[in-house]
C-alpha cells in the first residue's frame, strides 16, 4: 500500500514527527483558509512530481486557488492529480534526508541518513551516506542514533530532534508494517526547528489484515487491476499485447520471458495462484478477456492441480462470455489427456512446452495460424 | 505437522507419508486426541515433540497466526522448521528469523515449497511425481517453476539428491549461499542447480560464493528477463541493491562465475548434460 503525502504526513504526525501545517483540496474553491505563505503540491504515487511542475509556490488565498486550479487534472507520469495539499512555506536553513527500508541480505532494517537531501538519494555519493543496520529483536539503540549525529555532523540541538524524529520513524516503521519510510527533505529550518518536508510511506500489502483503516486508500489501479485485486487475483497491465494466465509469479515470468525470446510481448499477467477451482479459472480469464488481449496464452503446471478442471474453467468462460480471442494453453498436470479434449472442443490450442506454447502464441497473434 | 487438520494439511500429510516421510504427529490447537491419516494430532507442538519425538515440523498455518506457531515450535525443540504459508507480514520474518538462529532452529521458507529428498524424505507441498533419485541439488526461490525445471531434469534423466525451495519472501530463513554451502558439503551432491528470479541480491551473492567456495559444477536459470522495470521500492530500495537486482545483473554475475545461465527452463537439463 502506498500512501499520499498528505496522508503519509498525517500518519507520521501521529507518531509524533514534526510536519508543516496543511489542508488538501480536490477542487480549487474549497480552499478557503491555507496557511500562506503556501507551496501547493500535487498529490500523487509517483516521484518526480517536483521536475514536472506539480510543485508551486503561492503567497496568497487568490494565488493558492489559480495554482491549484491548473495543478489539479494534470497528469504526472501518467498519474492524474486529484488532490493537491496546501502547506505552510519554511525557510530552509539545511535539507537532510533519513530513510528507513529493510536489508533483505542482512535481514534487518535499515536506517539511512546523509546530509545531501533534497536531491535523488541515489545520486548522493555512497561515502556520503550513512546506513546503520538495525538489531529487530532488540530494537533502535542509542549508539546508533548517536552515530547518525556524528555522520550528520549537526549542532547539538539539531541532532537531539533528528535522533527523535529516528526513533519516532522507527517506531512507525515496526507498527505500521512498513516497506517504506522516507523523509527528503527533513528539513533544518532557519529558527533551528526539524521538520518532515516529505513523506514517502508504503505498507507491506500482506499486513493489510492489521491495518484495515487502510484499506480503501486509493492506490491508482487501472479499473480492471481494482477488479482484480478486489477478487484477490495477482493481475498486472503492461505494455504488450498478450494475455498470460499462469500459476505462481516464478513460472508467470518465465512464461513471459519465453514470449519475449519468441518474439512477443505478454500485455496483461494473471497469477492464478494453486488453484484449480473451475470458478476461479473462469473469474481469471474474463477478466482477462475484458483486457482485451490479441490472444491468451494459459501455462499451468499443476502436479497435483487439476488439468481437467482448470480447463473446465477456461472452456466454461469462452462459453459464456462468447470469446472470440484465440487462446494457447499449455496445462501439466492429473487428467491431461481429458484436459487437452475440452480445450480443443472450444477451439484452443494446446501445447505441451512453455517454448511451443510461446511459440504458438506469437504465431497464432500474426495470423500464422 | 503444525496445521494438519486442514483440508491441504490434510492432504499433504498423504502425500508426504507416501513419500517416505516420517510424520510422527500433527498439531492443530483444539484437535487433540483426533487423528489424521493414522497420524495422531496434539493441541500443542511441546506434546508432540514429548510424546512422539518430532524433531523437525512444516507449518501450514496460515499467515495471521504463523509466527506464533514457528516461535512455538522454536521452545518446544524444533530445529528444521519448513514454513510454506505465504503471505506472511515481513515484520513478523524479521522477529522470527534471528530468534530462530539464536536459538539453533534452522528455518526454510517462508513462501515455499519446501524440501524433498527423492528416496528419504519430503517437508513440503512439491508433487511427488516429478522426483527421482540422483546425483543433483535444487535450490530454489520460486514454486511451480521449481516443479517445472525438476519435471525437466527428471525426464532428461537427472535425478536429485535434495531440492530446496528456499522461499520467495524479503525475508527468508535460509539464504541461498547458505543452501549452496550445505550442497557443495554434501557428498551425493555432485552438480548443482540454481533457481532464481529478479529482485534483491541473492543471485549475485550465490555467484559471488560459487567463484570463492564451490567447486561442484553449477546451472542456473533466471526468470523476469523480460519484466519491466518498474516496481521497485521506493529510493531507499535502489540504494541497497545499488544497481544490482536486475536479470541483466544476476545473469552476469552467475557468467563472470562461470555459471551457465539457461534461457528456458527445460534448458537447465541441456546445461546439466555438459557438466557430467
Amino acid at each position: 500500500m502506498k500512501f499520499l503525502e498528505h496522508k503519509a504526513k498525517e500518519i507520521f504526525a501521529r507518531y509524533g514527527i514534526p510536519v508543516p501545517r496543511g489542508i488538501v483540496a480536490s477542487k480549487p474553491d474549497e480552499i478557503t483558509d491555507p496557511p500562506l505563505p503556501c507551496m501547493v503540491k500535487a498529490q500523487v504515487l509517483v516521484g518526480g512530481r517536483g521536475k514536472a511542475g506539480g510543485i508551486r509556490p503561492a503567497e496568497t488565498l487568490e494565488e493558492a486557488r489559480e495554482v491549484a486550479g491548473q495543478i489539479l487534472g494534470m497528469d504526472i507520469h501518467g498519474y492524474q492529480v486529484k488532490q493537491v495539499y496546501l502547506e505552510e512555506r519554511l525557510s530552509i536553513a539545511k535539507e537532510l534526508y533519513l530513510g528507513l527500508t529493510i536489508d533483505r541480505s542482512a535481514r534487518e532494517p535499515l536506517l539511512m541518513t546523509t546530509a545531501m537531501g533534497g536531491m535523488d538519494v541515489e545520486d548522493v555519493p555512497r561515502e556520503d551516506l550513512s546506513m546503520e543496520h538495525v538489531p529487530a529483536m532488540i530494537g533502535l539503540q542509542p549508539y546508533i542514533l548517536r552515530s547518525l549525529a556524528g555522520a550528520l555532523s549537526l549542532e547539538r540541538d539539531i541532532a537531539e530532534q533528528v535522533a527523535s524524529i529516528a526513533r519516532r520513524a522507527y517506531e512507525l516503521f515496526r507498527k505500521e508494517d512498513a516497506e517504506l519510510v522516507e523523509i527528503n527533505p527533513l528539513i533544518v529550518t532557519g529558527d533551528g526547528r526539524v521538520i518532515a518536508g516529505d513523506a514517502k510511506l508504503v505498507i507491506d500489502d500482506n499486513a493489510e489484515y492489521r491495518h484495515p483503516e487502510y484499506a480503501n486508500l486509493d492506490q491508482d489501479r487501472t479499473p480492471l487491476e481494482q477488479e482484480a485485486h478486489d477478487k484477490g487475483i495477482v493481475f498486472i497491465q503492461l505494455d504488450g499485447d498478450i494475455g498470460v494466465i499462469a500459476n505462481g509469479a516464478g513460472l508467470t515470468m518465465a512464461t513471459l520471458d519465453a514470449l519475449a525470446l519468441k518474439g512477443g510481448r505478454g500485455g496483461v499477467f494473471l497469477d492464478l495462484g494453486g488453484t484449480d477451482d473451475p470458478a476461479k479459472v473462469k473469474q481469471a480469464f474474463e477478466l482477462l478477456i475484458k483486457a482485451n488481449p490479441s490472444v491468451i496464452l494459459v501455462n499451468i503446471f499443476g502436479g497435483i492441480t487439476k488439468a481437467d478442471t482448470v480447463a473446465t474453467g477456461v472452456k466454461q468462460a469462452i462459453d459464456e462470455m462468447h470469446a472470440k480471442v484465440p487462446v494457447v494453453a499449455r496445462i501439466k498436470g492429473v487428467n491431461e489427456a481429458v484436459a487437452k479434449e475440452i480445450l480443443r472442443s472450444v477451439g484452443t490450442h494446446p501445447a505441451e512446452t512453455i517454448e511451443e506454447a510461446a511459440e504458438l502464441a506469437v504465431r497464432v497473434k500474426s495470423g500464422g495460424l | 505437522m503444525q496445521g494438519i487438520t486442514g483440508h491441504q494439511g490434510q492432504f499433504h500429510t498423504r502425500a508426504m507419508l507416501d513419500f517416505g516421510t516420517k510424520v510422527v504427529a500433527g498439531v492443530t490447537p483444539g484437535k487433540a486426541g483426533t487423528k489424521v491419516e493414522g497420524v495422531p494430532v496434539f493441541d500443542r507442538v511441546a506434546d508432540a515433540v514429548r510424546k512422539r519425538k518430532a524433531n523437525a515440523s512444516m507449518l501450514f498455518v496460515p499467515a495471521p497466526y504463523a509466527k506464533d506457531a514457528a516461535v512455538e515450535a522454536v521452545e518446544a525443540g524444533i530445529k528444521l522448521l519448513v514454513i510454506v504459508t505465504e503471505r506472511i507480514p515481513f515484520h513478523d520474518s524479521l522477529d522470527l528469523m534471528p530468534y530462530a538462529r539464536s536459538k539453533g532452529t534452522t528455518v526454510i521458507g517462508p513462501n515455499c515449497p519446501g524440501l524433498a529428498s527423492p528416496g528419504q524424505a519430503k517437508m513440503g507441498i512439491m508433487p511427488n511425481l516429478l522426483f527421482k533419485e540422483g546425483d543433483a541439488g535444487v535450490i530454489s526461490r520460486s514454486g511451480t517453476l521449481t516443479y517445472e525445471i525438476v519435471n525437466a531434469m527428471t525426464q532428461a534423466g537427472f535425478g536429485q539428491t535434495t531440492c530446496i525451495g528456499i522461499g520467495g519472501d524479503p525475508i527468508i530463513g535460509t539464504s541461498m549461499v547458505e543452501a549452496l554451502a550445505w550442497f557443495q558439503k554434501d557428498r551425493a551432491t555432485k552438480r548443482i542447480v540454481l533457481v532464481g528470479e529478479i529482485g534483491g541480491t541473492a543471485e549475485e551473492e550465490a555467484a559471488d560464493f560459487i567463484r570463492r567456495k564451490v567447486t561442484k559444477p553449477v546451472v542456473a536459470y533466471v526468470a523476469g528477463r523480460s519484466a519491466p522495470p518498474g516496481k521497485r521500492m521506493g529510493h531507499a530500495g535502489a540504494i541497497i541493491q545499488a544497481g544490482k537486482g536486475t536479470a541483466e545483473s544476476k545473469m552476469k554475475a552467475f557468467a563472470d562465475a562461470g555459471v551457465p545461465v539457461a534461457q528456458y527452463p527445460s534448458e537447465v537439463a541441456t546445461l546439466l548434460a555438459s557438466t557430467s
